[in-house]
């Protein structure tokens, strides 16, 4: 026995835990949703413009998809370091963290807290702490596509 | 020497005072409810340093300092430290203290820290084992995030449960026959684990650690809340109040309005966003020795029971899918 005044046996934890969970407020998932869509498409547009951008400013498309990226990386990393995108991740959500933009976040804010121990063992080894499954199981999953589309197709 | 009451609680018998107490916090923390409690208020998160580290450091230094200060102590007057935070090895107050010369104990309850240092302390005064002791603890928003969750740049959104860790020191400084409110008893808590997984809900994890070391007071005193002017746990924020209110009167003792929380005390969760309340060692820390404190010098209130509160998980626990182990101390209080 641990606690002697809490029911710490199997079903008292399991009562305990749906008290935890009434007594807990939800997040908002409607408007966490909404917001998600709107400015994660948001994104997605501006993506598009700046392609378009590109295009019109006659690169090949290999060069346009390559700069289109940069742009938005780039201005990522810019607003992490200016501590404006943790802002914007709060109101917008899964609409920030999943576009390319959350990406470059995720190692932008990793790489500043990594500074203080120096450029290797700092900056350089906790750069890909967030990003660093995102990019093991991206690969992984891309590889295990192509052997099947390779032999399915 | 001090005498056992019951299974878990300890009495003292000599009259050990707080003398004084000092308590720095950060920005936010100035900005909440209890502003002007506060000795200093220190605006810059990485307070002049180059690390966050070295600023929590930094807290320690200067909260001890002051405290020592307003006790009109030096540190060659202190026969104790018996201090700690959150970070890994306690580093937060070993860098910070290693300058002092004072023998040192350092120890880790994680956010029931100061009330582990204020049953420690006195139980080393009370031995006799030393007249002077200081107690304290710090925590900083910037190192605990990033020694327990994620960048604090990475744009993500916290739950409604969570808490906003408390950047400050509080200390106190102990001291046989001195003036001031007294220690008058404290009941250690049990480790107990209430099956909780979500890093997110720690006053969740933690009210039954809370309602265990309550309850196991009033047995072992015969007390019961009405003995209290107030009785504050830790950093159990608004949802672990309302579970330890809900299994306290199932052990039979209801809570008045007073029964509160200093995570709950130190933000005001309206303007300042703070969802749950405030946690860390320097929550139950700093609105003790700054607003708790000031409240008995001044006769408002004049018996306590304060009640940190610690999750005991680790980085590494949560990952391997343990559940959030909690232990709590309750420190009896009172201006006799």
């Amino acid at each position: 026995m641990w606690g002697e005044f809490m029911d710490t046996t199997e079903k008292g934890k399991k009562a305990y835990g749906r008290a935890v969970d009434s007594l807990t407020p939800n997040s908002k998932l409607f408007s966490n949703c909404l917001k998600a869509f709107v400015t994660g498409g948001l994104i997605c547009i501006i993506g598009e413009l700046l392609k378009n951008g590109f295009t019109s400013m006659d690169f090949d498309e290999d060069s346009v998809s390559l700069l289109t990226n940069m742009v938005l990386i780039g201005t990522s990393a810019l607003l992490t370091g200016f501590g404006l995108y943790s802002k914007l991740g709060k109101f917008c959500g899964a609409g920030t963290i999943v576009p390319i933009t959350g990406f470059a976040n995720s190692m932008a804010s990793s790489s500043i807290e990594g500074k203080s121990e120096g450029w290797i063992m700092g900056l350089g080894a906790t750069m890909f702490n967030v990003a660093g499954p995102v990019i093991v199981y991206g690969l992984a999953s891309s590889i295990l596509v192509g052997v099947v589309y390779y032999f399915v197709k | 020497m001090a005498v056992k009451k019951g299974k878990q609680t300890v009495v003292f018998q000599k009259k050990i005072a707080i003398e004084a107490t000092a308590a720095f916090v950060g920005k936010k923390e100035g900005e909440g409810p209890l502003k002007d409690y506060f000795d200093t208020v220190v605006e810059d998160a990485m307070y002049g340093e180059k690390t966050w580290e070295k600023a929590e450091s930094k807290f320690v230094k200067n909260t001890f300092e002051e405290a020592l200060k307003k006790a009109g102590l030096k540190n060659s007057d202190i026969d104790y430290l018996v201090c700690g935070d959150l970070l890994n090895q306690c580093s937060g107050t070993v860098f910070g203290t290693r300058e002092m010369g004072v023998p040192y104990f350092g120890i880790y309850g994680a956010c029931s820290t100061f009330g582990e240092a204020l049953t420690l302390g006195s139980i080393l005064i009370d031995s006799g084992g030393g007249k002077t002791v200081l107690a304290g603890t710090s925590s900083h928003f910037c190192t605990a995030e990033k020694q327990f969750r994620f960048p604090l740049e990475l744009g993500t959104q916290r739950p409604p449960s969570a808490t906003w860790t408390v950047t400050g020191s509080g200390a106190a400084v102990l001291k046989e026959n001195g003036s001031g409110p007294v220690i008058e008893s404290a009941t250690i808590g049990k480790v107990v684990d209430m099956g909780i997984k979500d890093a997110a809900n720690m006053g969740g994890a933690m009210a039954g650690a809370a309602v265990d070391v309550i309850t196991a007071h009033f047995r072992d005193t015969g007390r019961n809340a009405d003995y209290y002017d107030v009785i504050a746990t830790g950093d159990l924020g608004y949802i672990g109040r309302d579970l330890a209110v809900k299994y306290l009167a199932e052990n039979g003792y209801e809570m008045p309005s007073s029964f509160t929380d200093c995570g709950i005390e130190i933000f005001d969760r309206k303007t300042q966003d703070t969802h749950s309340g405030g946690s860390g060692c320097a929550c139950s820390a700093v609105v003790f020795c700054g607003y708790f404190y000031t409240l008995l010098k001044e006769s408002k209130i004049k018996r306590m029971l304060l009640v940190p509160t610690g999750a005991m998980m680790s980085a590494i626990s949560g990952k391997q899918g343990e559940s959030i182990p909690s232990v709590s101390y309750a420190v009896s209080i009172e201006r006799q």
